[in-house]
């Protein structure tokens, strides 16, 4: 059959990328072929636009980095035990059909994590949609966090932790982020390379079928249109048989019997077979024939391009398959041997017989990098020049307080993660709600702290600068609970590539994380890309959503938010500037989103959370908590409602600050902590010797949160009140 | 930990289930009891004392809540051994199959709010003449969690009037303080009745995990009042 434009144009190539496929095999490529390239050569599965910037992400750190290369890479946290870990995104499956598109993202960054060797222990969920007023969100909101529920909870791996944002800017497109973590033994982590000439090919799991075509390479690689049906494109989620393959696959694994394995992502088949086969220097063939079909007249491109879900490549020893399909046949799962490994290099598929495919296994799956041009957008000189200097000072503090508690972008979150089972596995020792959560490895002193983080106004004020916050937060974070920050999976939500202002903010934000990461010595382990999240009216923001994981040294010295005991002394570490560009409050009081991002000094910010990590670690800290969305009024308040228990506050620092800025300003390296007024003391001195600034902000105690500066009262909330506003906000906008 | 009494635990494993190494642990690290698993397929369950049907998606649970694991082959082992007097605790999805199976009175329905709900509740222990609650004070308040999207109790007039009469009423959702309220129900159970037992006694099922919080790192250790009864 003759190649036509529409065909490829039809498959979301462009005519350049056409031309790039022709110089790569130097002729025409089969029907079936084209449909490969589509989906490899799509910035999905082979990021040629992204992997040069991604370069320069640092690989190592404090902490050994493992499994350098693989589907998700991890940190060894205790000798001979590694944590791996991953976060993807699947924003338009879940603005197309918010239910099956949030449920199957779970699905398959799960199988990124088993398919590997590892345990699924936790998953965490960072979202990201339109203002919650408005019903869009609202039906977004609802059936994604249904979806996750439905799946993660049936698996039976806890969510532990997440994001709940709320931005005009992903009205159009929402954001839905999906963070897998596991845990394997350093020298059983699973390779995918496909070794051995004569191994054979398994197929394993789910049988394959239409849903999900186009997945990768439309629905991912392309802006959304006006009124476009797509919801053909989403994959159907199944979780009972994910759950067996789950076990199936790690009682598999122990078997040794396994030469390699990869989760069918996107592109199932053809990412699978290209990408074994490249990572271990050889070839396979194999019959589209022998794959266990769902529905009848299938053609070879489109079993190619299939993305059902549950599926499974596994590359067996020749003498041991029978013992592998043995396992798979215990848990009722369906694994079929469908081709053989050669020795060429050359990936060939067949269908009746008949070769359809015949394509030399690395040039699929390493598609030239495109280098694309960038241009500072017009909007950023706009925004930097912006003068705050001017705005208006509220006269009822109080009432602010109350507005942003109420704002759903600070009110508790607890209608989404009462949803999750966050408790299964029985690891989870800081539950959903503070400030990272904390997991207890079970036989081992140590324990892990995961959080996800991803301011993405910052990042659209000031990408650079915005993606240094994102690092400095999350581990801001995880120093608050008691661990030490060890390594970052990334996650770069961001808009249409080929236009240069985009590429530009993708640019940026890139360079600032790879900064940023190389100063706090952490390795990024791994990450996904997540290009066109825009529609005609508007693009999201920039937004690299990180999850840090960090490590405690002994799981039973953690730390929580909310404060202990009356009479204890609380303190900050840190210190407060004017810094209200891109805060909470200026856009929720003053309906702006303008200004710079808050300023860091990286060093500063380093000595903060050293003294807070020796604080917590030393037992000396009762509480901690970081300063982030709606400044140390915000962060007082939470320790408060954590704690029920209130605080009796004097601000610190210079009166020529605006009191808005010391109220409500999101001013980085900044945490709360409250101790004994014998551990505080303590606190000072340690903080002194890491160079950190620290100063008493008053006592908790009462049931009141009581601020006053300059000798003048201007916050008295009840805690009882702040709390019913704080927890009714979700649960009314979402009845 | 260790303790004088060799009850032999059984932990049933079903494809879907996903509270089974939790209870493993609870019991194996927490309480020094011998505990082993039992595949779905297997259908001698002498070598025990105890079987536990743990929490999870038995089967997927696509169809009604444990209306497929009931007819596994291992329900009718568990059936003969409750006949003949062995301990049977069904947790969460364990105790949704207990229903189905006909070896507990009633059923659940999906919880009130719709969602499915995990987060700490209170429990009131109702009576102490069970082997799982034989340790506690009548009255006893539990911190434990709950997760689950299918727990609203419901039995008729009849049924309900035989539970009180005899006594099978275990353990009711109740506020911090003991008192049973609605608002401390977190599923809309009728009566707040967040387990029960048979008349026999030895076969107990409840919605909530003590599996889960057996160690007080995780928040509470209350489970472990269900586990030292069991143990003596």
């Amino acid at each position: 059959m003759a190649i036509e434009p529409q065909m490829w144009r039809e498959l979301g190539l462009s005519d350049e990328e056409f031309e790039r496929v022709v110089n790569a095999i130097g002729r025409e490529p089969t029907p079936t072929e084209l449909a490969m390239f589509s989906v490899e050569w799509s910035e999905h599965c082979g990021y040629p636009r992204s992997r040069p910037l991604l370069a320069l992400l640092p690989k190592e750190g404090k902490y050994a980095a493992r499994a350098e290369g693989e589907d998700a890479g991890g940190i060894e946290v205790a000798p001979g035990l590694t944590v791996l870990f991953k976060m993807e995104s699947h924003n338009h499956p879940s603005q197309v059909e918010p239910f099956q598109g949030a449920a199957t993202g779970v699905g398959g960054i799960i199988r990124d994590i088993f398919t590997m060797g590892a345990r699924p222990i936790a998953v965490l969920d960072p979202l990201r949609f339109g203002e919650l007023d408005k019903p869009l969100a609202r039906y977004l909101l609802r059936g994604v966090v249904s979806g996750i529920s439905f799946y993660g909870n049936c698996l039976g791996v806890p969510t532990v932790g997440g994001e709940l944002r709320f931005e005009e800017a992903y009205g159009g497109n929402c954001l839905v982020n999906v963070m897998a973590v596991g845990i394997v033994e350093t020298d059983k982590i699973a390779t995918s390379r496909a070794v051995g000439e004569g191994n054979p090919v398994m197929i394993v799991g789910n049988s394959t079928g239409r849903d999900g075509i186009g997945g990768a390479s439309i629905l991912a690689s392309h802006e959304f249109g006006v009124d476009e049906e797509k919801r053909p494109t989403v994959q159907i989620g199944d979780p009972f048989t994910e759950k067996c393959l789950i076990e199936a696959c790690l009682e598999v694994l122990k078997t040794g019997a396994v030469v390699g394995l990869k989760d069918m992502g996107a592109a199932g088949i053809t990412c699978t077979t290209c990408e074994m086969s490249a990572a271990g220097d050889h070839g396979m063939d194999i019959d589209l024939q022998k794959v266990p079909r769902r529905e009848p007249g299938m053609e070879p491109w489109e079993m190619m391009m299939s993305a059902s879900q549950a599926r499974v490549l596994l590359v067996a020893q020749k003498a041991r398959a029978d013992a592998v399909l043995g396992i798979f046949r215990k848990w009722g799962i369906n694994a079929v041997v469908i081709g053989k490994v050669t020795g060429d290099g050359i990936l060939r598929v067949r269908d009746n017989g008949k070769l359809v495919a015949e394509l030399e296994a690395k040039t699929l799956a390493e598609p030239p990098v495109r280098h694309l041009p960038v241009e500072e957008p017009a909007y950023y000189r706009e925004v930097r020049s912006a003068d705050l200097g001017e705005l208006p000072l509220p006269e009822d503090m109080n009432g602010v307080l109350r507005d942003l508690l109420a704002s759903p972008n600070i009110a508790s979150a607890a209608w989404v993660y009462h949803q999750y089972d966050h408790m299964v596995q029985t690891n989870t020792v800081v539950v959903p709600g503070g400030d990272a959560a904390v997991l207890q490895l079970k036989g081992y002193r140590q324990g892990i702290a995961i959080t996800t983080d991803g301011n993405g106004r910052y990042c659209y004020l000031d990408p650079y600068l915005g993606a240094q916050l994102v690092v400095a937060e999350a581990a801001r974070n995880l120093v608050c609970v008691g661990a030490e920050p060890a390594g970052v999976t990334d996650c770069l939500n961001f808009g249409n590539p080929e236009k240069p202002d985009r590429f530009w903010q993708f640019k940026r934000c890139v360079e600032g994380l790879a900064d940023a990461c190389r100063e706090f010595g952490l390795p990024v382990v791994s990450g996904n890309v997540g290009f066109y999240n825009e529609t005609p009216e508007t693009a999201v923001y920039p937004t690299p959503v990180l999850g840090v994981v960090g490590v405690l040294d002994d799981v039973r010295r953690h730390c929580t938010t909310g404060f202990k005991r009356a009479g204890d002394v609380i303190l900050l570490l840190g210190e407060t500037q004017e810094d209200l560009g891109g805060t909470e409050y200026l856009k929720r009081i003053h309906g702006q989103v303008t200004g710079r991002p808050p300023a860091l000094d990286l060093d500063r910010e380093k000595r903060v959370q050293s003294a807070c990590l020796a604080a917590v670690r030393e037992g000396l800290a009762a509480s901690a908590h970081d300063c982030s969305d709606g400044g140390i009024a915000i962060a007082l308040a939470e320790c408060c409602m954590a704690g029920h228990m209130g605080a009796k506050i004097t601000l610190p620092g210079d009166a020529s600050v605006r009191l808005d800025a010391r109220l409500f300003g999101e001013s980085a390296s900044r945490i709360v902590l409250s101790a004994s007024p014998e551990n505080a003391e303590r606190i000072q001195r340690l903080a002194a010797d890491e160079g950190a600034p620290v100063c008493v902000l008053g006592e908790a105690g009462g049931d009141e949160l009581i601020i006053s500066a300059e000798g003048e009262t201007r916050v008295t909330l009840k805690v009882a009140d702040m709390e019913q506003i704080w927890r009714d906000a979700i649960p009314s906008l979402m009845q | 930990m260790s303790t004088a009494t060799k009850l032999r635990f059984g932990i049933v494993v079903f494809p879907g289930t996903n509270c089974d190494t939790d209870a493993w642990h609870a019991l194996h690290d927490g309480m020094g009891a011998p505990v082993d698993y039992i595949w779905h397929e297997e259908t001698d369950l002498g070598r025990f004392d105890c079987v536990i049907l743990p929490g999870g998606f038995s089967y997927g649970d696509y169809l009604r809540t444990g209306a497929v694991a009931r007819f596994s082959p291992v329900m009718n082992a568990v059936s003969e051994f409750a006949s003949k007097g062995g301990l049977v605790l069904g947790i969460c999805n364990g105790f949704q199959i207990l229903l189905e199976a006909g070896l507990l009175p009633g059923a659940v329905m999906r919880n009130v709010g719709q969602t499915f709900v995990c987060k700490y509740v209170n429990l009131r222990a109702e009576t102490t003449d069970t082997p799982y609650t034989r340790g506690m004070q009548k009255g006893a308040v539990l911190r434990i969690p709950i997760a689950h999207g299918e727990g609203n109790y419901y039995a008729d007039q009849a049924t309900l009037d035989d539970l009180k009469r005899n006594d099978q009423v275990v353990f009711r959702y109740c506020t911090p303080e003991g008192e049973i309220t609605p608002e401390a129900s977190p599923n809309g159970s009728l009566d707040n009745i967040a387990g029960v037992c048979n008349r026999e006694r030895n076969v107990m099922g409840m919605m909530p995990h003590p599996e889960r919080c057996t160690d007080p790192l995780l928040g509470s250790a209350d489970g472990r009042m269900v586990w030292e009864s069991l143990l003596g």
